[in-house]
């Protein structure tokens, strides 16, 4: 079954000046599909349209076009917000509150009696880590420690969908280790969670699928297991004392000489290949004679950082896409169209 | 179904509340307090018999200011602050309608000026015993014109003056900008008392343009007139129970159409 489904999901902002009125286009056709249980990682630089994508489905703000559907219902309607839980990106709550009132509170949004209200708030400061900080005004609270009750609001009614932006942004190793738990929990437990993130080794030790989103547009959706899963691309050899005569016949060998200085690194490609294979041992024997020292030793699989990065040279994007408007969004001017809420697509 | 709705206007505008409380709204109190302190020490005084009724008078006033101050400064705020600091992600992504989000704003403000009404009258009447009690001999026989029950009808009508207010400052704090939403909102305060001479002024003008702008504040601006009974009740003149249920129903009704127009606002509002 598909949590969220979007067809052709188009958002533009209108911006003016003094002199002129343009758009931008925030997203751009967007066609997503999550499945449920999978944990979905939303991926791209910032202004991508991740932010906006997330308030889209969740009425926030309207599309200019197209449309979109979660857990099956349209996202005009209001009723599927019972099964989603939302933690915004630098989530700022009501800091007058306590860390027992703020979640109550949300939790008397969703119409739960006062003892399921307070089990509810008491187990789930017990599974942020919060137990202590109950009576504590959130105006007192860490940024740790607002992420993380930010993450309890989103939990308050067991949601069957989580989307959590930037949930391990402004975090410390050790919390983004708890909060990552609570995803691999969230999952254990049959629910979909699609998240943003910046931190590509976490991404990459969570998700089940990502999608890169690049000035507006989903470049691509990959499979993690399928995609990391794949063969040795490179072995990486850090060497000391290497001479001339040595690095002549590494280069001879298919060797790449990466860096030099007084360690040399250097890399083989194609190790796939049966001649790559080969290369090993003649470039260790040629390290050897010509006298100098292995240092280490390293292969190289695909990561998620290498297809960032190369999904980010075939857009063609600009070395850096940040723009710093109230909502981050790609800069592409475009002819105004009517939006609103009567402006949705079919 | 409507009681759900209605649990979750309870739910924020009981949040709302907590917030005034907490961001100390309510020390206001104390600069009232010591106003009609001032006013009973000092007009007082200044009067010969007719002290409790300046005392009425300074008090009244200064409710009404107070309330108003209130309405404008955090009405206008009240969607503004929930857009600034973010909050409004969090509560629109949660299954609430917008207009449940509204009123239960709305709703909150109000209970906090109730709440801030009934200390004010706690206090200008402790006042007022207090003052009798220890300058009764100075007391001119038939200078009370005005008794705690007029008293009361005045107070009624202030908040409903307020309550018509606040829906005022609600509807500018979903279309305009904080400091014009303050700005407008007084101004319809100031114009809403002048609104019966704006039509006899335009009346009294020659050009049709200037008597056809007057003639429209006058039907759209509301009529805050029609709830000052201040200067009747000090001058011990009565009104009728029929002046005070119209100008009830009149404030319901404009409260409730401008609260319309500030739901539809929020209906299409984005919140980028």
């Amino acid at each position: 079954m598909l949590v969220v489904r979007t067809e052709n999901l188009t958002k533009e902002f209108r911006e003016s000046s003094l002199i002129r009125r343009h758009c931008v286009k925030a997203l751009d056709s967007l066609n997503l599909q999550v499945e449920m249980g999978e944990i979905f990682g939303y991926l791209g630089p910032n202004g991508a349209g991740k932010t906006t994508t997330f308030k889209l489905l969740l009425g926030l703000i309207f599309p200019t076009s197209g449309t979109a559907w979660v857990l099956g219902k349209h996202i005009r309607e209001v009723k599927f917000k019972r099964e989603v839980g939302f933690l915004p990106e630098q989530p700022y709550f009501y800091d007058y509150l306590t860390g027992e009132e703020f979640l109550d509170f949300y939790a008397q949004l969703f119409r739960f009696d006062k003892g399921t209200r307070k089990q509810k708030v008491r187990n789930l400061l017990a599974m942020v880590g919060l137990e202590e900080a109950g009576s504590t005004q959130l105006r007192k609270f860490s940024r740790g420690m607002l992420q993380r009750i930010g993450i309890a609001q989103a939990l308050i009614n067991d949601p069957e969908l989580v989307i959590l932006d930037e949930p391990l942004s402004g975090l410390d190793p050790i919390g983004r280790k708890e909060v990552r738990d609570i995803i691999f929990r969230l999952k254990s437990e049959g629910r979909t969670v699609v998240f943003s993130s910046h931190v590509l080794s976490d991404v990459e030790a969570i998700c089940d699928r990502i999608g890169i989103l690049m000035q507006g547009r989903l470049q691509r959706v990959e499979r993690l297991d399928e995609f990391l899963n794949v063969e040795v691309e490179s072995v990486e050899m850090t060497v000391s004392g290497l001479n001339q005569m040595g690095r002549e016949a590494i280069q001879s060998l298919g060797g790449q000489i990466i860096h030099d200085g007084s360690k040399t690194v250097i890399a083989v490609h194609g190790i796939s290949s049966p001649i790559g294979e080969a290369a090993i041992p003649q470039i260790l024997a040629a390290i050897r004679e010509s006298g100098a020292k292995l240092a280490s030793m390293m292969s190289r699989t695909q990561s998620l950082e290498d297809l960032f990065v190369e999904t980010n040279a075939l857009n063609g994007a600009a070395k850096d896409t940040r723009y710093k408007t109230q909502n981050a969004r790609h800069e592409e001017e475009v002819p105004c169209v009517e939006s609103g809420v009567l402006g949705l697509g079919s | 179904m409507s009681l759900l709705y209605a649990m979750v206007i309870k739910t924020i505008a009981v949040n709302t509340f907590r917030e005034a409380i907490r961001d100390k709204i309510l020390y206001n109190l104390l600069v009232f307090t010591l106003i009609v302190i001032a006013a009973s020490v000092l007009l007082g005084r200044l009067t010969i018999g007719q002290d409790q009724r300046v005392i009425k008078d300074v008090g009244l006033a200064a409710m009404s200011l107070f309330g108003v101050l209130i309405a404008t400064f955090v009405g206008t705020s009240l969607v503004h602050k929930e857009i600034r600091k973010k909050t409004i992600y969090t509560m629109i992504s949660k299954p609430i309608r917008r207009y449940e989000f509204i009123l239960g704003k709305y709703c909150g403000l109000l209970l906090t000026m109730f709440a801030n009404l009934v200390i004010m009258i706690v206090v200008l009447f402790a006042v007022l015993m207090l003052h009798s009690l220890l300058f009764s001999h100075q007391l001119v026989s038939g200078s009370e014109p005005m008794g705690y029950a007029s008293l009361l009808k005045a107070v009624a009508l202030i908040f409903f003056e307020l309550m018509l207010i606040t829906s005022v400052a609600v509807l500018f704090s979903t279309i305009s900008t904080p400091s014009l939403s303050v700005f407008f909102t007084l101004a319809v305060y100031v114009i809403g008392h002048l609104t019966v001479d704006l039509k006899e002024l335009g009346a009294a003008s020659k050009s049709s343009l200037v008597n056809g702008l007057c003639s429209l504040c006058y039907y759209v601006l509301p009529n805050l007139d029609n709830f000052n009974i201040r200067a009747e009740m000090v001058r011990g003149l009565s009104v009728g129970g029929r002046f005070v249920f119209y100008a009830i129903v009149y404030g319901a009704l404009y409260m409730t159409a401008v609260l319309l127009v500030s739901i539809l606002s929020m209906e299409r509002k984005e919140f980028v």
